[in-house]
């Protein structure tokens, strides 16, 4: 949280002032019995109507004086925390990205994405609230404390007692249901849990006839639901009948004492009226504390999740800001005994990887599921760092380039085909930010999405719904593969990205790359033994280690693991 | 329509209730005992405050006799409140149980076109979100309602008994408050409405774009993501503050038009008291009054937008539980016991959506044993034939017959115990690795279980696994990747061993040579049984007995592979795409 509040810094003077408006109002508030009490003590046993309106005139300027104060305070609370949010969202923005895959990996996109909308939201209401609330509770609670004081010590001991008594109430209700709320709310999570499992699988469900199974939870989990609400609302339910006794209880006591001492002549009548009324402020003024409480608690536990994201270092960092020159005899892409471990991983998902790839070469890369083909190229653009080993690119090691210029070397395709809102004109821009149409179209005819994009009608225009939604699976893989394309990177990485594509446009594909972009050393990443069968080096992965690197002839020969994909897939004569 | 529709769903609602008739009865006296007292405490003060008159004056004796039965009033007073709420408590979640167990009871029985149609989404926030919302707002809005309109009377019912003069004065006062009130929450309301609409923006970008960090890295979009984000930022401070203060104004503002009657009725009270028109005692009542009189006016405000909530999401409830069920198995259904598995199509017609045709007049007989497999590019209608065989869609026109027997008379349960499935997408269940696969067969033994995880070469990763075979399977299976998912489904089918198979794209998360392996599980699970093989890959279905190419829901192609390829068809065409480069 103490992170955090470097973010109030900047409205100093609001978060001040704020509460001191506050403060100013609840004093007057304050005021109001003492003035009643004289309207009864002075105006009324003296029969004068002047001094009645005239008081009543002084409760009207309080009521405005108030007004006015509390209005100037809730401005500058509200505008505390609007820009508190703001500059907050701002940052931890900015901070996500620069996190790695690493990082990203480590802690998962849907939590960054609660943590960056709804926690800074309910952190941002909590501290709108406590600069509102948080000194004026306690403040009128004690000041009504004082203003007893003030009338009589006696009557006020009453306060003394019944103060801590109601606290203790309000609290220790509000503390024993607090973790029950929670209870309830895990246990609506499984029945939700419940209800979504039953959509996703509605097919399997019926058809091994579980249907009754099913119900039959759905029941246990509801019905444990209603068990723990119904004890929860058991508990909520004593706390107003609970502080009701109490504070009319005092009230009673606070009559009898104030009788007393009127009749031996230390009080007025119109002071035990004043008492009387303070007493009843306190009730309220401390369940609205409560509730400021739980809000506040809620809002830390946001704050903290905030302040963890901001204590994650990105771990990978620039070492060099200046542009690095190549070394045009290296080869283009070089791995030297590459080695690397996952965070939290058993066991190493590379090990001595060592091959290289010269400029325009095309570099197939195949195994089976998990043998480590997406690591094996997401280390070529720096998405994580080697364990060991290390990967040159153009004669020298990734980590020696600032990531931006690496970055702009190297085109990706990642698995999952995802394209943003917005037309396709600017989703290919995202490649390059000033491509022409011209380059656009070249780049689509080559990912062999010309043809859909031109029945679109709109072209380039064509509006992308959030997520690609009004596209198909082949037509969303089709276009990133373009997007990669316009950049026009020295190196292209294909991972996995024709796998919704059919044979043949796959091929096609493939061949256009080969054709149009002679330069581009490219990496195919494919499962599929045809698409890489033609590549100028396979590099044959297991288990992060390398089974066999060579051409498709020698592989045969000598690679078993190679071999026995292929025949998996391909009949005798095709192998040849 | 909308106040018919209303009233439709009000009527629904009462009729839930109606069942704890006897409950409600109780809770609505209890309201009214709760606040018929609570009023009468002020009353009860003041009189005791008019025995205090001065110094040697006081009336101990009468005073005790009001302080007794104040402390009597509060103690009932505080056991009705207790009471009604636990009452309310009862009703509420009782109600909501029977309401949502119908729903999911529902959800269970429905049509999969139906579910296939509608966004899960929008159906698990019915049952989940909107009953909860029913509940909060209705019920508890109906006693606050009720409540609400009992104070305001019973608070003018006293404050006329005790004066008619300032009683009047104050009504008079009175809409002044509600005025301001409804003057700020129009504009607040405006305010609100940008600001969620702002949020509503700036959530769906950082879902884009945060969601997907990694490709916003490999093109080095940071920057041009980060000026995107804060200019909406920026535009949700300027919404944020202004919806924030002007709906923190709405407590001051009543407060001050609170603490205006509140100096009125202090000045009258006063002036009346002067004149002997009243005590000091009932002007302390009076005065309590006029503090908390104006409290249930801003609460039923706040109510009926609550109410209206609640009748909406009531509605949406009601709209998926009155949803039609799947028509119910015939009364003559036979069941089919020991099946032989002997699958014919006849003129089959379906469609998903009557304007777009999909399979038209299709004709297939799969004997007994055979192998059928169909290939065919994505949307041809593949899935679809699956979805009729298992009767989760009935056919439009012609009929499916198994063993002789149209499905349609044929007990839903026994027909789909008759086949075993293994789909696409992998669905396992949140438990332990052991229920997943013992999920059609629970009574299995354990050495049946690891027997079929071991045909289905899932048991050498199982046992790799910190808990083996008693691991939890996450949600949606996170903790596992999608080849060994499907695994797991293809195991969960070798526990049954139904006569008849389907196998839709079964193999497709798994790599070929770990396929190549399960394949000869599969070529044994198959001996002997009628199965159904969809697939992409076209090496996998070449064993088939038939395979089936279909194109745009017909079948244009049928033989085996050989007589296939030597027609030199669509089938070769697609096979021999596999290899082009």
């Amino acid at each position: 949280m103490k992170k955090l509040l470097k973010y109030l810094s900047n409205y100093k003077r609001e978060s001040i002032l704020g509460p001191l408006f506050k403060l100013l109002e609840a004093s007057f508030e304050l005021l109001v019995p003492l003035v009643m009490a004289t309207v009864i003590d002075i105006g009324i046993k003296n029969h004068d109507v002047t001094y009645i309106l005239s008081m009543g005139g002084l409760l009207v300027v309080l009521g405005i004086i108030g007004l006015t104060c509390s209005i100037t305070a809730q401005y500058f609370a509200a505008k505390a925390a609007a820009g508190f949010g703001t500059s907050l969202r701002n940052d931890l923005f900015a901070h996500i990205n620069t996190l790695s895959y690493q990082e990203i990996d480590t802690i998962g996109t849907a939590t960054l994405i609660t943590r960056m909308t709804s926690d800074v939201n309910q952190v941002q209401s909590g501290v709108n609230l406590f600069l509102r609330l948080f000194l004026r509770s306690p403040f009128v609670v004690l000041g009504a404390m004082i203003m007893a004081f003030t009338i009589d010590i006696k009557a006020a001991l009453i306060f003394v007692v019944s103060i801590p008594v109601l606290s203790a109430v309000v609290f220790g209700i509000m503390l024993y249901s607090m973790p029950l709320y929670k209870k309830v709310q895990m246990q609506l999570d499984r029945v939700l849990l419940a209800a979504r499992e039953n959509l996703g699988g509605v097919r399997v469900i019926r058809a091994f006839n579980r249907q009754n199974d099913e119900v039959r939870r759905f029941d246990e989990e509801n019905g444990m639901l209603v068990k723990f609400q119904v004890f929860v609302g058991k508990i909520s339910a004593l706390m107003n009948p609970l502080t009701y006794v109490i504070i009319n209880l005092a009230i009673i006591v606070l009559i009898n004492t104030g009788a007393n001492r009127v009749q031996t002549g230390n009080i007025t009548q119109g002071q035990v009226v004043a008492l009387v009324n303070y007493m009843s402020q306190i009730l309220v003024e401390l369940v609205k504390l409560a509730n400021l409480i739980i809000t506040i608690s809620k809002a830390l536990a946001c704050a903290n999740r905030i302040s963890f994201v901001f204590t994650m270092e990105p771990g990978i960092k620039d070492t060099n800001h200046n542009h690095v020159k190549g070394k045009t005899d290296s080869p283009k892409v070089e791995f030297n005994q590459v080695s690397l471990f996952y965070q939290g991983a058993k066991a190493e998902s590379l090990r001595g990887i060592g091959f290289c790839a010269r400029k325009g070469e095309t570099i197939g890369i195949i195994g089976g599921t998990g043998s480590g083909k997406s690591t094996l190229v997401n280390v070529i653009p720096r998405f994580y760092d080697v364990s060991q080993g290390s990967v040159r690119v153009d004669g020298i090691d990734v980590r020696e380039y600032p990531q931006g210029q690496l970055r702009e070397m190297v085109g990706i395709v990642p698995q999952k085909a995802v394209l943003f809102k917005g037309s396709i004109r600017e989703n290919m821009q995202w490649g390059k930010k000033d491509a022409s149409d011209e380059e656009i179209y070249r780049a689509l005819t080559i990912a062999q999405a010309k043809e859909f994009v031109d029945e679109k009608g709109e072209g380039l225009d064509f509006l992308i719904q959030a997520g690609g939604k009004n596209l198909s699976g082949g037509q969303r893989q089709r276009l990133t593969i373009a997007r990669a394309i316009v950049k026009n990177p020295q190196i292209l990485i294909l991972d996995d990205s024709a796998s919704a594509l059919d044979f043949a446009t796959d091929a096609r594909l493939r061949k256009a790359i080969k054709e149009e972009t002679r330069d581009m050393t490219v990496f195919l990443v494919s499962q599929r033994a045809s698409t890489i069968k033609n590549a100028d080096r396979i590099v044959v992965l297991e288990d992060g280690r390398m089974a066999g690197c060579g051409k498709h002839g020698e592989l045969m020969e000598s690679c078993e693991v190679y071999r026995e994909i292929c025949l998996s897939q391909l009949s005798e004569k095709e192998v040849q | 329509m909308n106040i018919k529709k209303h009233k439709s769903t009000v009527k629904r609602i009462l009729n839930k209730i109606g069942k704890y008739k006897w409950s409600v009865m109780a809770s609505l006296f209890c309201a009214f005992l709760t606040v018929v007292f609570t009023l009468y405490i002020p009353i009860l003060i003041g009189r005791a405050i008019d025995c205090i008159v001065g110094a040697g004056k006081v009336d101990f004796k009468t005073m005790g006799v009001i302080l007794t039965q104040m402390g009597i009033v509060i103690l009932v007073t505080a056991a009705a409140q207790w009471v009604m709420s636990h009452i309310n408590n009862q009703i509420t979640y009782r109600v909501v149980k029977d309401i949502r167990t119908q729903a999911f009871n529902k959800l269970e029985s429905l049509p999969l076109k139906y579910i296939d149609s509608h966004a899960h989404g929008d159906i698990i926030s019915r049952i989940i979100a909107d009953i909860d919302q029913f509940s909060d707002g209705l019920l508890m809005g109906f006693t606050q309602l009720f409540t609400g309109v009992l104070t305001i009377l019973g608070t003018l019912a006293f404050m006329f008994y005790i004066n008619p003069l300032i009683a009047a004065l104050v009504v008079l006062v009175t809409p002044l408050s509600l005025f301001v009130a409804s003057f700020i929450a129009k504009r607040t309301y405006s305010m609100f409405r940008m600001q969620s609409q702002t949020r509503g923006v700036m959530t769906s970008l950082v879902e884009e774009l945060l969601g997907n960090q990694k490709v916003v890295k490999a093109f080095a979009y940071e920057d041009e993501a980060q000026k995107k984000f804060e200019t909406i930022n920026e535009e949700l401070r300027v919404w944020g503050l202004k919806a924030t203060f002007f709906s923190s104004i709405t407590n001051p503002s009543t407060r001050f038009v609170n603490s205006l009657v509140y100096a009125c009725v202090g000045i009258a009270g006063a002036i009346a008291a002067v004149n002997g028109l009243l005590t000091v005692g009932q002007l302390s009542s009076f005065l309590s009054y006029a503090n908390q009189y104006t409290k249930p006016f801003n609460e039923i405000s706040g109510v009926v937008t609550e109410l209206q909530n609640a009748l909406a999401s009531a509605a949406r409830v009601f709209e998926l539980i009155d949803e039609e069920s799947e028509i119910p198995d015939d009364s003559q259904a036979v069941v089919l016991k020991h099946a032989r598995g002997e699958v014919v199509l006849e003129h089959v017609d379906f469609s998903y959506n009557q304007e777009v045709p999909l399979i038209e007049d299709m004709n297939l007989c799969a004997a007994q044993g055979k192998r059928i497999a169909i290939v065919g590019p994505t949307g041809c209608g593949k899935s679809t034939v699956i979805n009729l065989l298992m009767r989760f869609y009935d056919v439009n026109a012609g009929a499916i017959k198994v063993d002789g027997n149209d499905i349609r008379h044929i007990t839903r349960e026994s027909l789909r115990s008759s086949y075993g499935m293994v789909l696409q997408e992998t669905w396992l269940k949140t438990g332990t690795i052991r229920e997943n696969i013992a999920y059609g067969k629970p009574d299995a033994s354990e050495e049946q279980i690891v027997t079929a995880a071991k045909e289905a070469h899932a048991h050498s990763f199982i046992s790799r696994m910190p808990q083996g075979y008693d691991t939890i399977i996450s949600e949606d299976g996170g903790n596992l990747s999608q080849g060994q998912k499907q695994l797991l489904c293809i195991a969960r089918v070798m526990l049954c061993l139904p006569p008849i198979l389907i196998l839709d794209e079964a193999t497709s998360s798994i790599d070929t040579r770990t396929e190549l392996k399960i394949q000869k599980a599969f070529a044994k699970m198959m001996e002997g049984r009628t199965s159904f093989i969809v697939a992409h890959r076209l090496s996998t279905i070449k064993e088939a007995d038939v395979i089936l190419v279909m194109r745009d829901g017909h079948i244009i192609e049928q033989g085996t592979h050989e007589n296939l390829l030597s027609e030199n068809g669509f089938y070769a065409q697609l096979y021999n795409s596999q290899f082009a480069i």
